[in-house]
Parts: C-alpha cells; structure tokens; sequence
C-alpha cells in the first residue's frame, strides 16, 4: 500500500472530485458530456505517457507543445493532399518520432542538459512554423479527416479506443519488458545501469524518440477533433502533459514513476475546469486549482523523502 | 577538573527504533577516545546529539561540566564542536582560503572581504596542522586528504576543542594514514579532545587512549587502549566470539583463466600489466590509491578498454570494448562504490539482481517475476542477505547487505572472472567476515577472484597471491601466505621510500 501512497492518492482526490459532482451536479455524467472531455483529454495522456518516461529517465522534453503543433498542421496539410487517413497517421507518429530523435540527439548523443535543449527546439519549431504558415489555418480537410469521417459519437469511442490501447500497451511495456525495467534503472543511476551492460545513451534516445511518436500520434488525434488545423495549437502542452506527470506520482527525480498514475493526474487536471462549470464556481479558478495541485503533489514528494531520510 | 565532554544517559528514539538506549561517554582534553561498533550501532546517532543535529529525548550532555541546554548545530559550534567526516564538506570550486575564510568569519552579506587577512589566517591554520598547501588552490584540485587537512585547519580556526572525525582514513592510503595519525597525536598535544571512529582496528590501538563500543545503541563498555586486544576489541562489538577473522584458504589454484601481458590504456594511466589469475584463487591488488587498481579493472570491464597489450582468457584473445561485452565474456566486476555505481537504491532486490543478465536470463525481453523472485530467494539464501523480501528495494538494506546484493547481480552472470574492488569497505565487521567466507566460497568453487583492497589486512588474509601496483603498473607479485605487511608496503612505495615506513 505505502509503496503506492502517490498513486493511490490521486485517485482518491479523482474520486472525491466526482463524488462531489454526483451528487452536486449529476448532469456532469451524462455521456455526450464525458464524452468530450475524456475526448480532450486523450491526447494529453498521451503526450503525458511520454513525458513521463522521459522524467523517468531522468531528463525533461519541453518542447512537446511545439513538436504537436508542427505534427498537427503536417498531418492536415497531407490529408488536404488526399492521403488516405491511416497513412496521415503513420506521417504524424514518424514526423513526431524525427522531432524526439533530434532532441534525442543532443541529449544522449552529446550529453547536453535536456531542459537547454528541448528549450531550443521548443522555440526553434515555433518560430519556423509561424515564419512558415503566418498563423494561416489548414481548412478545406476532406470528409474523412474530421473523426476519421465517422459521426461525432462514433469518432469520439475511435478516437478514445487507440488512445486507450496505446496506453495499455505502454503500461504493459515499461512493466513486462527488459526495456521497461531500463528506462527506470537509468532514470535512478545511469552509472550503475551502464556497469551492468546497459546503454544508458541508448535508452535515453530510445525514450525522446517514443516521446516524439507519442507527441505526433497525441496531434492527430488531436486535430481530428476539429474540422481544420490551428497553428497555434498545443501551446502550453508540455505544462500540462509535466504537470498530470508530476500529479500522478512521476518523481521530477527520476527512476520512479507509475502510468496509472499518470492517467489518474490527467483525468484529475481535465475534470476540474468542467466541474467549475457544473458546480457554477468561476472559471478563471481552473488554473489557480491546477497550480494547488501541482504543488500540493511536489509537496507531498518532498515531505515523503524528507520523512524517508531519517 | 570536569571532562571536556560528558554525556549521561543519552537516548534518542526514531519512532519504533530506539537508536540510544542511556548511552553515557566521556572525552578529557587532550584525549583520542575511539568510537567503535557495527554499522547500526548507534555511533552516528550519537555524533549527531553531539553536533547538535539530533536532540536527545533525555540525558545530558555537559561542556567543562556545564550542562548544555538545547544543542543546535550552531550553538554545538560555538561551545567548540567540530565534525570531520569521510568525505570532506568542502565547496570544490572556491579556494583553500575562501573555504576557510567562509567556515570561520561571520556570515554577512555586504561586509567586504579582506583578501590578504583571511590568505594569512588560512596559511597560518594550515602550517598548525602541518599542511603544506597554497591557500590560493581551488579545493577541486586538491586530494582526498588535503581537502580533510583544510577540514581540520577550518575547525581548529573556529576554536575546536572536541573533534569529532568520522572514518577519516577510509579513502586514504597507507602512507596518507600515518600522515593523519601524525596529526591526531599533534592535536592531542595542543589539548584538542578527539572522538576517533574507524573500522580500521589498527588505527585505533596506534592512536587511541581509551575505546568504547557501542551495540544496538547501549554502549558495552568503555577500556583503556591498553588493556585490550584486537580479538578482545571483536568480541565487544560482535557480542560473540569471532574464531579467526579470515577464513582459511580451501582451494587448490586450477588452470589459468585470465591472463594479462603488457596490457596498458594511456587515457587513465596504465601501462605494462601482465599478470595471471588461476580458477579457485584469489588474487590481491594492493597498491597506494592513484596506482591504478580500480583503471586496471574498467579496463578489465571494458569501461575504458586497453589500447596496448593483450588480454586472453582461457588461453583465448579476447577484446573488450563495453561492459557489456565483459559480462558476454565471463567478467563480473563489483565496483568500489556500491551506492554510486552498485545497488540501485530505489530498486526492488530482485530486479537489482537481474539488472545485467536481462538478454540471457529473459529471452525476448519479456520479464518473468516468478523466475525472477526464484534466483533472487536462492541468492538471498545462498549469501544470507538481510531483507523482509526480495521485493524490498536496495536502499532499505544495510551496507553490507547491499554489498551482497551487489555481488549477486555479479554472480547471476555466472562469471569465470570475478573482480571485486574494495568489498568490505564500510561494511560492519560482522557482515564483512561473511562477505569474506562468501569470496573463499566462490574460489573454493573455481571461479578467479580478482580482489582490490586498501586493507591491508584484508589484502594479506584473503589473497592466495598478492599483486602490488605503483604508478600504473604491476610491480611485484608476493606469495600470500607468506606476504607480510611490511614486504606489501615495501612494494607499494618502491624500494627507495620503504625504510621510513612502518607498515
């Protein structure tokens, strides 16, 4: 139990918050209701899945909302040119996969400090891709982008079924396979998992490159949502993907750190702008909520291994 | 006239765990009085109290036999209490007399600096304890134990009248020992009262008036250096009797597995190794640190390979460019800081314990925890590791039995070469006598055992041949049962410097 404490408290904040709901504004359940925000918030689990493998490993990917936005407008502009929609997704995984594999580069390659790094690529594709689209939307998708051409509902279930599955097999991944087991030994000492025959280089690059596919398949799911491609979109992704990380009991630290966790911190961060809605609190608070959440999380990190220490 | 430090029926809980059950001690001017006992003992819950670190639950502590109130560290500091630990506290990129100067002058943010007083303060600290030292060097470019010389000087300059140091000598030399020795009788004469602690039992019958040990946080008794004897010294702290301290060599050397010839690295400083380890034998590397012991065994891991000489094993040339080409090859290597480079803290044991064999132990990468959980229990049975369970992660388990950890992820890669570097080193004498019986065990089952220790006792009881480096190479290679320390320490210096040295 103790060994889950963080996990298990997310879920109960989760928990409590819907109880509140249930009984102080039932019509939170309705389904078309949580349907769209499980639909919004998919493919921050995703983009939130990566990143926390990647703080597992001990290192940091801040330039997420900008490798999304650049896979988002990618993705429209080939399903403007009539890819056929799976082959649009395969181009949004493998162009997010070359965005980490970059970051990856500099991080593992030449061991630079990743949050520098990803701080450069942040901007860098930013700025090209406004230089490039002049805040121009992608409009005139075909019929078969939106929803993948599926009624709202059904693209809705499509939509939460891959990421669904993604994150089934992440989580049985980083548990049941030799792979796994190594993102966490490098994220705890890269120098004791590199005496054991491991490559610490390796599994770091490995990591920014599934964040990035991550990121890329979080984007099309993303821009399906809406009948064109904003530029703008993702900005501010990587807070939010760190934050339902952090929530979910990823130490900042490194080698420890849990999914389930990370999809309980996510649904956490996503119910509470609805529920101030429902429960007709002001909205502006969601932010100031998210914050508390934050530190009230890194908070608790703090007082277990100050407690753990003596 | 009162003692310079006196404590009365100290305890200190934390929570369940009572630390300090009534511990009393004293310390005269001018006195070393040892603190000795197993890891867990209580010796640095006590330092802490003394510090000020920890407060007591009840008890006193008197300074010149006036009882202290409430001790924070600061207020500890004030009455004339200073700490040394083994790894000096020192910031590495500041100089000698900055560091000094920090430790000693009142903190205030806009008082200025004057450079050429604190320069002459500094110097003048470090000549009080014999330091031949510019207080211009940037403390990263001094040695281990240089930076515990500025240590020394920084608390002497504070008005250090009771001196705690902790393990000083373990990361230092023979010849950096007596150098601190030397300086731990100095201070005697300058009236300083020492609490000396050290795993090290020769050091303390060298330098040490009275002795106490302290067992499960009760302090068993306090005897004149005097009036007591090594095995006498044991049997305080183990609470029973400890036969012989190093298990008889069982094995008879079989046919040679490793062998070395002229196999060098220019990167960390080694050249011209040759040398041969049999199955069933334990080979000692001694040496002063610097001589290359540990470069010698990342070059045997492949960490940094070899650029010069070849390598065969089993009459086999073999090249090693990557651990994990050595692990392929039959090499086991147990690094010298296990808590850096050995057990992963936050890690379950039994995960620690298959971390190098993942390719071979799970085909396809798939894990398998009830297999897992079998080699672990065997492991933990076979090399009696302390746990609750093999789930338990590294960081809960005792220096020892890390160190036993450890040394299972090792032998999980069924090695025909094992190369430990510095096992026991601050493990509790108990587990370390295990730790020894475990290498003869392994020995006695054929397997080449490459042992680096800083020990010297160590080195000569367990080595079936003891090798002794200086300067990057291979200088010599005694005989074990014969070796004395004496004819160790000669090789380790070289002939020229061997005549000034009590070894």
């Amino acid at each position: 139990m103790k060994k889950y404490f963080r996990e298990i408290s997310v879920a109960v904040a989760l928990g409590l918050l819907l109880l509140v709901l249930a009984i102080f504004a039932p019509d939170f359940f309705k389904p078309t209701q949580l349907l769209t925000i499980l639909t919004a918030a998919a493919p921050v689990l995703l983009a939130a899945c990566g990143v926390a493998l990647v703080i597992m490993c001990r290192q940091i990917d801040i330039s997420i909302g900008s490798q999304f936005a650049l896979c988002s407008i990618f993705a429209g502009m080939a399903a403007g040119h009539g890819l056929p929609m799976p082959l649009v997704m395969l181009l949004a995984i493998f162009s997010g996969a070359l965005f980490g594999a970059i970051n990856g580069a500099f991080v593992a390659g030449l061991g630079l400090p990743s949050i520098v790094v990803t701080l450069a690529t942040m901007v860098t594709w930013r700025e090209a891709l406004r230089w490039w689209r002049e805040g121009e939307f992608v409009r005139d998708l075909p019929g078969s982008f939106q929803w993948f051409g599926f009624s709202q509902s059904t693209g809705q279930i499509v939509l939460l079924a891959v990421a669904g599955v993604v994150f089934l097999i992440l989580v049985f991944a980083l548990k049941h396979v030799s792979g796994g087991r190594f993102v966490y030994a490098v994220g705890s000492d890269a120098e004791a998992a590199r005496l054991a025959g491991i490559n610490p280089r390796l599994v770091t690059f490995c990591v920014f490159v599934l964040m990035g596919a991550l990121t890329g398949l979080a984007a099309l799911l993303n821009a399906i949502r809406f009948p064109d491609v904003d530029p703008k979109t993702g900005t501010g992704l990587e807070l939010q993907a760190i934050a339902a990380a952090v929530v979910g009991g990823v130490a900042i630290s490194g080698g420890r750190g849990k999914l389930w966790g990370v999809l309980a911190g996510v649904l956490l961060l996503a119910c509470i702008a609805p529920a101030l809605v429902f429960l007709r609190a002001e909205p502006q608070w969601e932010r100031a909520i998210q914050g508390s959440i934050i530190l009230l999380a890194v908070a608790a990190d703090g007082w277990r291994s100050r407690k753990g220490k003596i | 006239m009162p003692p310079l430090l006196q404590l009365s029926g100290v305890t200190k809980s934390f929570g369940a765990v009572r630390a300090l059950k009534g511990v009393s001690f004293s310390l005269a001017a001018g006195e070393v009085h040892a603190l000795l006992g197993e890891n867990g003992a209580g010796k640095s819950t006590l330092i802490k109290v003394i510090t000020g670190a920890h407060q007591p639950d009840s008890g006193t502590i008197a300074v010149d036999g006036e009882t202290t109130g409430k001790l924070t560290p600061s207020t500890a500091r004030t009455r004339g209490i200073a700490a040394i630990y083994q790894q000096p506290a020192l910031f590495p990129d500041l100089t000698v007399a900055e560091n000094i100067g920090l430790g000693l002058e009142k903190p205030s943010p806009f008082r200025p600096v004057r450079w050429a007083e604190r320069r002459a303060h500094a110097r003048e600290l470090l000549q009080r304890v014999g330091a031949n030292i510019d207080p211009e060097t940037e403390v990263r470019n001094l040695s281990m134990p240089e930076q515990q010389l500025v240590e020394i000087a920084r608390s002497l300059g504070a008005g250090a009248r009771i001196l705690i140091m902790d393990e000083p000598t373990a990361s230092l030399t023979q010849k950096e020992v007596q150098l601190l020795l030397k300086l731990v009788r100095d201070l005697r004469e300058q009236g300083v009262g020492i609490i000396y602690i050290s795993h090290r039992l020769e050091e303390i019958f060298e330098v040490a008036d009275r002795v106490t040990v302290l067992r499960d946080g009760e302090s068993v008794g306090t005897k004149s250096a005097k009036e007591i004897d090594e095995p006498g010294l044991i049997r305080m702290m183990v609470g029973r009797e400890v036969s012989s301290i190093y298990p008889p060599s069982e094995s008879q050397p079989g046919k040679p597995v490793l062998r070395l010839e002229n196999v060098g690295c220019s990167s960390s400083g080694v050249r011209g190794v040759s040398f041969e380890v049999r199955a069933g034998e334990v080979f000692g590397l001694s040496g002063l640190v610097g001589a290359g012991r540990t470069e010698l065994a990342r070059i045997l891991f492949g960490i940094t390979p070899a650029d010069s000489g070849k390598i065969l094993l089993k009459g086999d040339s073999i090249e090693i460019h990557s651990p994990r080409q050595a692990v392929e090859s039959g090499i086991a290597y147990v690094p010298e800081d296990r808590r850096r480079h050995g057990v992963v803290l936050e890690m379950p044991i039994a995960s620690n314990i298959t971390m190098a064999i993942h390719p071979s132990f799970f085909p396809g990468s798939w894990l398998r925890f009830g297999k897992e959980r079998e080699l672990a229990e065997k492991y933990i049975s076979d090399l009696q590791i302390k746990t609750p369970s093999s789930e338990a992660p590294g960081g809960s388990l005792s220096g020892g039995n890390q160190q036993k950890v450890a040394l299972s992820r090792w032998l999980a890669t069924h090695p025909k070469v094992l190369i430990l570097d510095e096992p026991t080193q601050g493990v509790d004498v108990g587990a370390k006598s295990e730790i020894h019986k475990i290498i003869r065990k392994l020995a006695a089952e054929g397997l080449a055992v490459i042992m680096i220790s800083s020990d010297l006792p160590e080195v000569l009881g367990m080595s079936d041949r003891i090798g002794v480096m200086r300067g990057g190479t291979l200088t010599r290679i005694l005989d074990g049962p014969t070796a004395d320390a004496h004819s160790v320490m000669s090789a380790a210096l070289g002939q020229d410097e061997a005549g000034g040295i009590a070894a």
